[in-house]
């Protein structure tokens, strides 16, 4: 079963010759067929276009030596539903974009290609990645693969999901303020959200422009390092996408940590954290010095006003960059007797109720004496929540942290009650806010239910070696990430 | 401290978003929780920091000015809601 590999292992089989790309990628498809209709981690996925992608890389594959420059040759990566994909449906979970076809590939999308990969699928998100459920997709709940009655994290759930239950190899999710981190906590596998200007968004549906990131969903941290060779880089078309040299990932890979400095920021080692969770947290830490790293506590002292800075930025910018759907040029559109009145209530009936709730709150805190109290003040705060960081990294190498309070919640648990759901992120915001890379590696399950938990690796601006190097090095010592949900969820 | 009020029905003007009654009642009582949660950032005193608008910033972006292939016409009217002889069709807007 060949959908159950790693990328690496895939890749060394591919090589090999031990399987054939469209062998893998009907695996894929066979598994999607079994388990999707319970998950529903996917929104659509074209078969035919999948094999035909797989049977090119075949012909490739076929030819020796192999390319250099295609190192994922043949590995079948879905995408979440924010990122365009050329000649294949892009809906952000939503449906006033009313089955938008996207014209061109987005970069990261372009560099997959480029390097061989098998691009196939629309995973289930969060309407326009605003959520931490996947509640608030327009298409239904995605469930996750360990039990069916809770969600998946979101807003990247389908990604994780997808993942969890080797409905692919690898994913793409993106990242706002724990989007990718916090649904790979809730499914076991890794996520990682790169530092700010580390990957393209060109070609990613904007929410919070100054807080995206692409990044990857993987079952290993050398997957993700695999993955983030290919999508990491400079990108022109992204003014805001750095020019840092991109190294390989997999170079600094090793089985201990010694020398490595870690700090356990005491701010997020308070009440409300789930016993079980901070039990598989300590142990993580224990294991970590095992390893041979230094652990000491440290301050991050604006922590608490995180959660309040995020969402007044996020819906600020959310309420910006949605105004571009206005039912004029693509999307669905309900007509008025005026431009004005055909805006208003285009985007009345196309948007769900989170995206409006966070556009009214967006645009309240930008208006005319209401900015300098909310938006002024909360990028001030910023500025604060970001030099802490800062700060730490001057006696760190990384931090450690849960990646979520809790595990995975049950489906409606938190569904009417948004200030609630806010606080379910409250580990992975301020990642977002200063800018830094952060990771999310499986670190044991909770008793019963049988539920995974993730470990969160904080790293400085560009430190993503540092962190995949933590991860690994974790990985090899305990194997959670080798752990696998029931094989078939039960609906 | 009693809680901000927050007008729904004006925001969402401004916002060209049509709410139903009932999503007006909803959101005034959440946001209003929300902002009161929020109030906590009064607590710093902010008046001596610069504001953060990007983590990374970088200054005068530009990009080499050379012509490259962009999207076709018909590529770029293909998702839209209504056309006509190759443009976006919208409601009149002078009589």
């Amino acid at each position: 079963m060949p959908n159950r590999l790693t990328l690496s292992e895939l890749v060394r089989q591919l090589a090999a010759r031990e399987v054939s790309a469209r062998e893998v990628m009907e695996a894929c498809l066979s598994r999607v067929r079994e388990v999707d209709p319970h998950l529903h981690a996917f929104l659509s996925i074209d078969p035919d276009d999948a094999l035909a992608q797989a049977e090119a890389a075949d012909r490739r594959l076929a030819v020796r030596p192999l390319p250099d420059d295609q190192p994922l040759l043949g590995v079948p990566v879905a995408v979440k539903d924010v990122i365009a994909v050329r000649h294949h449906p892009l809906n952000c979970a939503s449906r006033i974009l009313g089955g938008f076809i996207s014209p061109y590939d987005a970069t990261v999308i372009e560099r997959l290609k480029a390097a061989g990969a098998v691009v196939f699928g629309r995973l289930n998100m969060d309407e326009f990645a605003m959520g931490s459920s996947t509640e608030n997709s327009a298409f239904g709940v995605t469930r996750n693969p360990w039990d069916p009655t809770r969600i998946p994290g979101g807003s990247s759930g389908g990604s994780a999901a997808a993942v969890a239950a080797d409905e692919c190899i690898a994913s793409l999710g993106s990242d706002t303020g724990g989007s990718i981190r916090q649904p790979a906590s809730f499914c076991g596998c890794v996520g990682l959200k790169p530092t700010y200007g580390r990957v393209s968004r060109y070609g990613l549906v904007a929410y919070a422009s100054s807080l995206d990131q692409i990044g990857p969903l993987t079952k290993s941290a050398r997957d993700a390092a695999l993955l983030l060779n290919v999508i990491a880089g400079h990108d022109p078309r992204d003014s805001t996408s750095v020019p840092e040299t991109v190294p390989d990932y997999t170079a600094a890979l090793a089985p201990e940590l010694h020398g490595l400095r870690l700090g356990l920021p005491r701010e997020y080692f308070i009440g409300g954290i789930d016993p079980q969770v901070r039990r598989a947290i300590d142990a993580a830490v224990s294991q970590l010095q095992a390893l041979g790293a230094d652990v000491r506590d440290l301050s991050l002292p604006h922590t608490e006003y995180a959660v309040a800075a995020y969402y007044i930025i996020a819906t600020a910018e959310a309420s910006a960059n949605l105004a571009r759907f206005d039912g004029v040029r693509y999307g669905r559109r309900v007509d008025g007797a005026d431009p004005v009145e055909m805006y208003a209530r285009t985007r009345g009936a196309g948007f769900g109720t989170e995206v409006k709730r966070r556009i009214v709150l967006g645009t309240y805190v930008l208006s005319s004496g209401y900015y300098d109290a909310y938006y002024l003040r909360a990028q001030k705060v910023r500025t604060l929540i970001r030099q802490d960081f800062l700060n730490a990294f001057e006696s760190v190498d990384a931090l450690i942290t849960p990646t979520a309070p809790t595990p995975a919640f049950r489906i409606g648990e938190k569904a009417g009650d948004p200030l609630q759901m806010y606080l379910s992120d409250i580990f992975t915001l301020s990642c977002n806010l200063a800018g830094i890379c952060g990771l999310s590696v499986p670190c044991g399950f909770t008793d019963a239910p049988r539920l995974p938990i993730g470990l969160q690796l904080l790293g400085p601006p560009f430190g993503e070696t540092t962190l995949l190097r933590i991860a690994h090095a974790y990985e090899e010592a305990t194997g959670w990430h080798c752990q696998k949900p029931p094989p078939t969820p039960t609906p | 401290m009693a809680a901000p009020q927050i007008h729904v029905n004006d925001v969402a003007r401004l916002a060209r978003l049509s709410l139903t009654p009932e999503e007006e009642t909803l959101f005034a009582a959440q946001l209003g929780q929300v902002l009161a949660f929020m109030e906590q950032l009064n607590r710093l005193d902010v008046s001596h920091v610069e504001p953060t608008a990007h983590a990374v910033p970088r200054l005068n972006v530009a990009r080499p000015d050379e012509p490259h292939p962009s999207l076709t016409h018909e590529e770029a009217l293909r998702n839209a809601p209504a056309q006509t002889n190759g443009l976006f069709l919208v409601p009149r807007i002078v009589e």
